[in-house]
């Protein structure tokens, strides 16, 4: 049975990805929202901002990185949305298959999708100046705390498509993740916040996921705030799968 | 009981307070077309997912092909497909990567032939390779019970199969229908129009308010009302009649891609 998880789950991967691949355009509106974010806040906010350090890019990627996670994973809730409603999931359901790799497929593609539009976000920002002298072993870490960030992100997506009524409502569970980040020391350091909001953005998961990839891009020793970061994603990771799989067996017998 | 391809017996199901089912029985004999009858909301579906193992009974058995839905759920998964009320097709892959796909998932041999012999049989050749977002709603349903043969399962479900198809693509799936029973798969439709279960089934269940009211061949169901009067009536033809014989049957016309638009509003 084990075997046939895997064949199954790979095969099912491979039709994800062929939606992803014939519409290059959820790509680029993945990306499209965090680089535009990205040049209003070096070319026209970035000025006027104090981060203690030369170059706002550098300062400011780690956030955006985490914005397009955020809109990466609404697109895998309405992935999922338009297979239950198509029926193509019952006939999945009622096929001689390991059940749950139809879930599985959806979180690898979610995976490998955000990871390329993570990728172009890269390219951009290096277009636009940013440097790391980060060698291997960090960008080996910042990919591991993104893979795993990007996964607690898409059970979470899991459970809205599997809920979701409509594609809007998918789609509108993201807003909040997507938003998060800018009440965070992604934009500016949150030394310069109101005391109150300072310790919602202090002790919020953004924060710590934040501060520890830009410590690894900067060569920096990363503090105990990688525990943080990593307690965070796993925390949510846990939880949201445990949910997530709680939806699906209410929703499937 | 070996005989019986399905056994249903006591069979209920409720989604909160609602009552669908209320003790359903019946049994399909092997090779034969079973159609359960009913109007909206008549628990038809409900049947057809509990026994393709989608939905829990609340009480009751039901086994298919010697399989007990509720404990060998997997078994029962080797022996059946399952077309439901929607064409169950992926829009993005092209048709015949869908019948790839569902014969690589079944374990069959040599896939790419099945899936060309398939699209060969449900006159989908010439569409094999474009998206099936393009396809008519009649193309979708050949390709979506198309789909549904492949491996050759012994048990056939076909949850209204015609709704929203023109009359010829409607006879094109009856005929389809009778050559799978005539190859000894069992086939169990749900229908709410009558003339389907009339031209097709061997035998014909109605379920009203969540119970089988009557159950029997044609003949016998004829048998429950009075006897017919002789009446003299000058027999005109029915408009499907009149409209199969204007525009022929030779051009199937399903295959027209500009019919694509008006099939998806009929969806």
């Amino acid at each position: 049975m084990t075997m046939r998880f895997f064949g199954d789950t790979a095969l099912l991967t491979g039709r994800t990805m062929r939606h992803i691949t014939r519409s290059l355009d959820t790509i680029l509106t993945v990306a499209i929202m965090p680089i535009a974010l990205m040049l209003l806040f070096v070319y026209v906010f970035g000025g006027a901002i104090r981060t203690g350090s030369h170059h706002y890019v550098n300062y400011l990627l780690p956030g955006i990185l985490l914005i397009t996670i955020g809109m990466g994973i609404s697109y895998t809730s309405l992935r999922l949305l338009t297979d239950m409603q198509s029926g193509i999931f019952e006939r999945f359901q009622s096929m001689p298959i390991a059940r749950s790799s139809v879930l599985w497929a959806h979180v690898l593609t979610s995976v490998v999708s955000n990871l390329i539009s993570l990728a172009l976000v890269v390219l951009v920002a290096l277009l636009m100046g940013f440097r790391s002298g980060a060698g291997a072993s960090a960008w080996l870490a910042i990919a591991g705390i993104l893979v795993v960030f990007t996964l607690a992100l898409t059970w979470l997506a899991v459970i809205a498509g599997l809920t979701a009524k409509t594609p809007d409502g998918a789609g509108a569970f993201a807003y909040p993740i997507i938003f998060l980040p800018f009440i965070s020391s992604a934009f500016v350091p949150t030394h310069t916040m109101p005391a109150p909001v300072r310790a919602f953005a202090n002790n919020q998961p953004v924060t710590s996921i934040v501060n520890t990839i830009r410590d690894l891009f900067a060569q920096q020793p990363v503090h105990t705030e990688i525990w943080t970061a990593l307690a965070w994603s796993l925390g949510i990771l846990i939880v949201a799968y445990a949910l997530a799989m709680a939806t699906y067996h209410r929703r499937v017998a | 009981m070996t005989t019986q391809a399905i056994h249903v017996q006591g069979l209920e199901k409720s989604y909160k307070e609602l009552r669908v089912l209320r003790g359903v029985d019946f049994g399909v004999a092997r090779g034969s077309i079973f159609a359960l009858l009913g109007s909206n909301g008549a628990g038809k579906t409900t049947v057809v997912r509990i026994l393709s193992t989608l939905l829990k009974s609340d009480a009751g058995t039901a086994t298919v092909d010697g399989f007990d839905v509720a404990t060998q759920p997997a078994d029962v998964r080797e022996s059946i497909s399952l077309t439901g009320q929607f064409a169950a097709v992926d829009e993005i892959l092209t048709g015949r990567e869908n019948l790839v796909l569902v014969a690589r998932l079944r374990r069959v041999e040599g896939p790419g032939q099945v899936a060309d012999d398939l699209l060969a049989r449900f006159q989908l050749t010439d569409a094999a390779g474009r998206r099936v977002s393009t396809y008519s709603g009649g193309m979708r349903r050949r390709l979506d019970i198309a789909m549904s043969l492949i491996g050759n399962p012994p048990v056939i479900f076909l949850d209204e199969p015609t709704t929203g198809l023109d009359p010829q693509v409607r006879v094109e799936v009856w005929n389809g229908v009778k050559e799978l029973a005539g190859q000894g798969t069992t086939v169990l439709l749900t229908t709410q129009h009558l003339d389907e279960a009339e031209h097709l089934a061997d035998r014909i269940a109605i379920l009203h308010q969540g119970r089988i009211i009557a159950n029997g061949t044609l003949d016998e169901l004829k048998r429950l009302l009075p006897p017919a009067k002789v009446e003299y009536v000058e027999k005109q033809p029915t408009l499907e009649d009149v409209f199969l014989a204007i525009i022929g049957n030779d051009d199937t016309g399903a295959d027209d891609p500009t019919t694509a638009q008006t099939a998806k509003e009929q969806r």
